[in-house]
């Protein structure tokens, strides 16, 4: 009786848990690892109407991605998105940490205005200003260069960052930074020198996520740059693997997987500071 | 929350030193020009590439503007017209279903599967990081393979349907309007519903076990005591998350532009995509910079709703 009591215990998470869980994490994954099979199915397989969708029954084909390869300018796009990703994260982490600073710590006429702004320009989706933003790209003379992404990124890039370490630097104790600047460091000197080092996991958070934001973007790479061999990955798979009426499911497959995983694997290793990050965004 | 209980805290520690303490802790935060120095950057590039484009957005929607050529202005023209073209009624129509579906099946799916990941012991960073994939993958890319899920002819999901004998013809998913808007709900609702689910869980996380042992010993049920603890006392992580959420789902671009470019017919059109057809495609720049517009009072209404929120929880604190 006991025995049973204690098996029914145990069985019962089973029931109540796991087996309604089981729909949710196999909507999430199918899609991913439909990618992964389809890129690896020989052409002959990926057509055949009556073949099993789900299973590569006849040998796997690296052809998909060595089309990818020599075919397209793949690698371009994906150094290009690289580049694009790279130099927008590092921008802006910098000024996200010097504006969240003042706006954690300080008091200054306007702090409050410019919080309220920063939380504004947070909330403005891209599809609302890439129209105004191509007048202005083109009259900086940045149309069809990388430079227009590097410079544009930052826009939704630097609120969030702003916001996320703001937040993150209020639950920071400021008794340390006093000391410091009593013992005669400069403002700069204390932030870098002090804040910074215990704020670490706050950094890291705002630079995942700046990183895989810029990755990911996908508007104003389609609008600000043109030329095949200046695009980014999202947009070089999307748009030069479609041509006409002929789609490469293969190839377009094979790029998704190469294009997601960067972040996929940046997400394996920092799963938490996702987890925060996507929390912090909203939750304040 | 968590973070402006800590603020109190800290503030709580400098209050309780003597009060040479305190007027030097006072004097250490006014610093205005350090303060203005670290907000310039930001300050101008968010002034050059987000207020000034938005007021040039304006501008350009009073205006008949066309790709390379600037224009005058016209006054409200632009909107009359918009108000009174089919396309762009479709388009409104699209955005309010659109939204509202998605905005809905997300919140009641994000809340099931918030519920489930709460009390899942084991395995639970492996099932939260398998749930969680779809929100950081890149749109562009992982709706490409929705795309080839729903491809009329190999469709593995008409495949699937077919050989469970559900139907006994090919679904024609992204060919035909209605189906077609379900479609790019549903990838909508499968990006989103990550973020739903593990905000929700901060929030359940938040509310103290004691409610829930004292309703149980008053002999509340699982069901009332969802409905008398977990759901008024999620009520403000729920309103951000679907607020948050509102504006994005709204101004979606990637989803419908790589499924169905808004068609069938424009049924699947939304703001984003139909501006950026007539103002990129068709080169009449003031007509798109219009269309876009229309995401500027929803935007408003969130940004309102949320700052008043974020202070009547600061008041009552």
């Amino acid at each position: 009786m006991n025995s049973a009591a204690r098996w029914a215990r145990r069985i019962r998470p089973v029931f109540t848990l796991y087996v309604p869980v089981t729909p949710f994490v196999l909507f999430a994954l199918f899609p991913l690892y439909f990618m992964l099979v389809t890129s690896f199915k020989k052409n002959a397989e990926l057509y055949d109407v009556n073949a099993v969708p789900f299973l590569i029954g006849r040998g796997v084909t690296f052809g998909h991605y060595e089309l990818l390869s020599k075919d397209t300018l793949f690698w371009s796009w994906f150094l290009n998105s690289l580049i694009v990703s790279l130099a927008a994260t590092v921008i802006s982490v910098v000024l996200g940490v010097l504006a969240a600073y003042p706006l954690a710590r300080l008091k200054f006429p306007g702090a409050n205005s410019f919080g309220v702004a920063i939380f504004v320009t947070y909330l403005v989706p891209p599809s609302l200003l890439f129209l105004p933003l191509s007048t202005v790209v083109a009259r900086l003379g940045l149309s069809d260069s990388l430079w227009a992404l590097v410079v544009t990124y930052p826009t939704f890039l630097v609120p969030f960052c702003t916001w996320l370490l703001m937040g993150y630097f209020r639950t920071v104790p400021k008794e340390i930074e006093e000391c410091a600047m009593l013992d005669g460091c400069n403002r700069l000197q204390t932030l870098v020198r002090i804040l910074l080092p215990v704020a670490v996991p706050g950094v890291i958070c705002a630079a995942l996520f700046a990183f895989t934001l810029s990755w990911n973007e996908f508007l104003y790479a389609l609008v600000f740059v043109s030329p095949a061999e200046l695009k980014t990955m999202t947009v070089g798979v999307f748009s030069e693997l479609i041509r006409g009426d002929i789609y490469y499911w293969g190839g377009l497959m094979a790029g998704a997987c190469i294009g997601s995983l960067p972040i996929v694997v940046a997400y394996v290793f920092f799963l938490d500071y996702y987890v925060s990050g996507l929390t912090a965004g909203a939750v304040k | 929350m968590q973070l402006k209980t800590l603020n109190g805290d800290v503030a709580k520690a400098v209050g309780r030193g003597d009060g040479q303490a305190r007027a030097l802790s006072d004097l250490l935060v006014r610093d205005t020009p350090v303060a203005y120095a670290f907000i310039a950057p930001a300050f101008f590039l968010l002034l050059f590439l987000v207020a000034y484009p938005f007021v040039l957005s304006v501008w350009l929607s009073l205006s008949d503007a066309r790709v390379g050529e600037t224009g005058s202005f016209v006054g409200l023209e632009n909107f009359q017209r918009l108000l009174t073209s089919s396309i762009f009624l479709q388009t409104l129509q699209n955005s309010i279903i659109f939204t509202a579906a998605a905005l809905g099946a997300k919140t009641v799916f994000g809340m099931a599967l918030a519920l489930l990941l709460f009390r899942i012991g084991r395995f639970k960073r492996l099932i939260r990081g398998a749930v969680l994939l779809p929100f950081i993958v890149p749109t562009a890319l992982s709706t490409l393979v929705w795309w080839w899920m729903f491809e009329p002819l190999y469709s593995v999901v008409n495949w699937t349907l077919k050989s469970l004998h559900i139907v006994s013809r090919d679904i024609p998913w992204l060919p035909d309007p209605y189906l077609a808007m379900f479609t790019v709900v549903l990838v909508n609702t499968w990006r989103g519903l990550p973020f739903f689910a593990i905000t929700i869980l901060a929030g359940l996380v938040a509310i103290p076990r004691e409610l829930y042992e004292a309703a149980e010993s008053d002999g509340a049920g699982p069901v009332s005591r969802f409905w008398h603890i977990t759901v008024p006392l999620l009520k403000p992580v729920l309103g951000v998350v679907i607020l948050f959420s509102a504006i994005f789902t709204l101004a979606d671009f990637n989803i419908v532009y790589v499924l169905t470019k808004g068609g069938p017919m424009n049924m699947t059109h939304l703001f984003a995509t139909y501006s950026f057809a007539l103002g990129l495609q068709g080169g009449q720049i003031s007509q798109g910079a219009a269309v876009s517009l229309f995401l500027f009072p929803i935007l408003l209404i969130v940004v309102f709703t949320q700052l008043r929120m974020v202070r009547r929880a600061t008041t009552y604190e």
